[in-house]
């Protein structure tokens, strides 16, 4: 029954958070703020799993391309396709998961324990606006850009790996990337992000806000989280591609 | 002027704290003394109403908070100050920006203004040199005496104050009490003071309930209580033989065998 009673908590957590400002400036500031700690604050970890992600996938689809029969562009186009559809979006959720998401938790969390999430509520501050909807909105507004990102540095990653290990040329691999290029996958790898962005930082939010103990409990709160997201997000991949994929 | 009539509270259907009423007037701090787990605590979240009672009432000045909708709620905390038992402050703001942050979010006062206001507040409870200083380079007493500028920042008509003497030693504690108690009587608010602190008790408490077991087991004021008949609350009191003898000697004053400041006038005729 525990199940049913923390979805019910979740989804009030959701509905609660929807209210006036009290002081617009103020959350506009506590907006950016949160901006900076998740989009720049893991811009780093992103541009090296993407570089090394494009980079091993090159590698490995070459690997297993030894017919002579398939032209060497081949490789670019499936470096290009797995970066944009699978590697970017979710493979960096799920590290985000890790980075933001504990942060998200671990943060809300020392609040609760330590008062300060009391000392709020007694100010009259609706914490749930102040602290968790800045939180959720910086997350849908830059992990998108991360995946953008992702992509990019995936792909030369990739290029990179191809043209050092003599795999490809870098003309042979531009060439490839032009080729058979569908948009609707980029559109379709910003769907998943704006889905795993929102459970990247709602339930992290959720684990965080209402746990209750000292800091052994914040560790928990902070670890169940992340593996709540994780597995989330690779539900949500099945149900997106399943939904958005297989009819395309 | 706050008064709690007939409050209850229950965690899973254990009652924490049954039948409590009292009446707290401002200008003076009202006391919640007990031993751990007496409801305390819980009777003061109560009254904040970061718990919401099973039973009962809690009136801030002829208003019903229990009975008002989240929105008027809001208005009401508007008006009360809270130092918590750790202090509360946010931990990526500085001393400064601390206090500031209830200016902030409840006034469109300019940064000058709102730093004039800060400064003068950080000077009430002797603390001009920390502005810039994070909550992790403060000692126990210098983080009560911020938080309780925060508390104090928006000249709040109730404060409470949950513990302010935890984990601090006798002279600070004193100090603490002391600011408690001039604050209390120059803004004429109604506060609100949560101890199991025997010293606080005799030094600030103008009205002290006293709690057993979740229920209201005596209320007075400070002459009152050394002289109070009340097993219980002897108990309580007098837990140290040190207070004890200090009740013996008190006894003895009061009796005039010894000689202090209102008697030995009349000891040396």
């Amino acid at each position: 029954m525990t199940i049913f009673h923390d979805i019910g908590q979740y989804l009030l957590m959701i509905k609660g958070m929807f209210a006036r400002p009290e002081n617009a400036k103020m959350y506009w500031k506590e907006f950016i703020h949160q901006c900076t700690e998740i989009g720049f604050g893991s811009l780093g970890i992103v541009a090296i799993i993407s570089v090394f992600i494009g980079a091993v996938s090159t590698i490995q689809t070459a690997y297993q391309l030894v017919s002579p029969l398939i032209p060497p562009s081949t490789i670019a186009q499936i470096v290009r396709d797995t970066v944009i559809l699978e590697f970017a979006p979710t493979l960096v959720c799920i590290v985000l998961a890790g980075v933001a998401g504990s942060r998200i938790a671990s943060e809300l969390g020392n609040m609760r324990v330590s008062e300060q999430i009391d000392a709020l509520e007694i100010m009259g501050i609706k914490t749930k606006t102040y602290l968790v909807l800045p939180k959720i909105a910086a997350s849908l507004l830059m992990i998108p850009m991360l995946v953008v990102i992702s992509m990019a540095l995936g792909i030369y990653g990739g290029r990179l790996a191809g043209v050092s290990a003599g795999i490809v040329s870098a003309s042979i691999f531009d060439k490839g990337l032009l080729e058979f290029f569908v948009p609707y996958n980029v559109i379709f790898a910003l769907i998943k992000s704006y889905v795993f962005a929102f459970i990247i930082s709602s339930i992290p939010a959720f684990y965080g806000y209402y746990v209750t103990g000292g800091a052994l409990e914040i560790g928990r709160a902070s670890t169940k989280a992340v593996v709540v997201s994780c597995i989330l997000i690779l539900f949500a991949d099945y149900i997106l591609s399943a939904l958005l994929l297989q009819n395309a | 002027m706050i008064e709690v009539r007939n409050i209850k509270k229950e965690f899973n259907g254990k009652t924490i704290i049954e039948d409590v009423s009292a009446v707290m007037k401002s200008g003076q701090c009202n006391l919640i003394i007990g031993s751990s787990g007496s409801g305390k605590t819980v009777l003061m979240k109560c009254m904040v109403g970061l718990f919401a009672p099973d039973g009962g009432d809690v009136i801030y000045d002829g208003k019903n908070f229990t009975k008002m909708e989240p929105g008027e709620k809001t208005e009401v905390r508007k008006e009360i100050g809270m130092l918590f038992q750790g202090s509360a402050l946010f931990d990526s703001l500085t001393v400064e920006q601390n206090v500031m942050f209830p200016l902030s979010m409840f006034t469109k006062w300019k940064t000058r203004k709102k730093l004039e206001r800060v400064n003068e507040v950080l000077a009430r409870v002797n603390l001009q040199e920390s502005n810039k200083k994070f909550p992790a380079e403060l000692s126990g007493g210098m983080k009560k005496r911020v938080a309780l500028a925060r508390a104090i920042v928006l000249n709040p008509k109730y404060l409470f104050c949950d513990e302010p003497n935890s984990g601090l030693d006798p002279q600070t504690s004193l100090v603490i009490d002391r600011l408690i108690k001039e604050i209390t009587l120059e803004y004429n608010i109604t506060t609100v003071v949560n101890t199991h602190d025997m010293n606080s008790v005799m030094e600030i408490g103008n009205y002290i309930l006293y709690m057993y077991k979740g229920h209201k087991e005596w209320e007075g004021n400070n002459k009152e209580i050394i002289f109070s008949k009340n097993e219980r609350l002897n108990d309580f009191i007098f837990a140290s033989e040190f207070l004890q003898d200090a009740k013996d000697m008190r006894m003895l004053e009061e009796r005039g065998k010894i000689p202090n400041d209102r008697n030995m006038d009349d000891m040396l005729k």
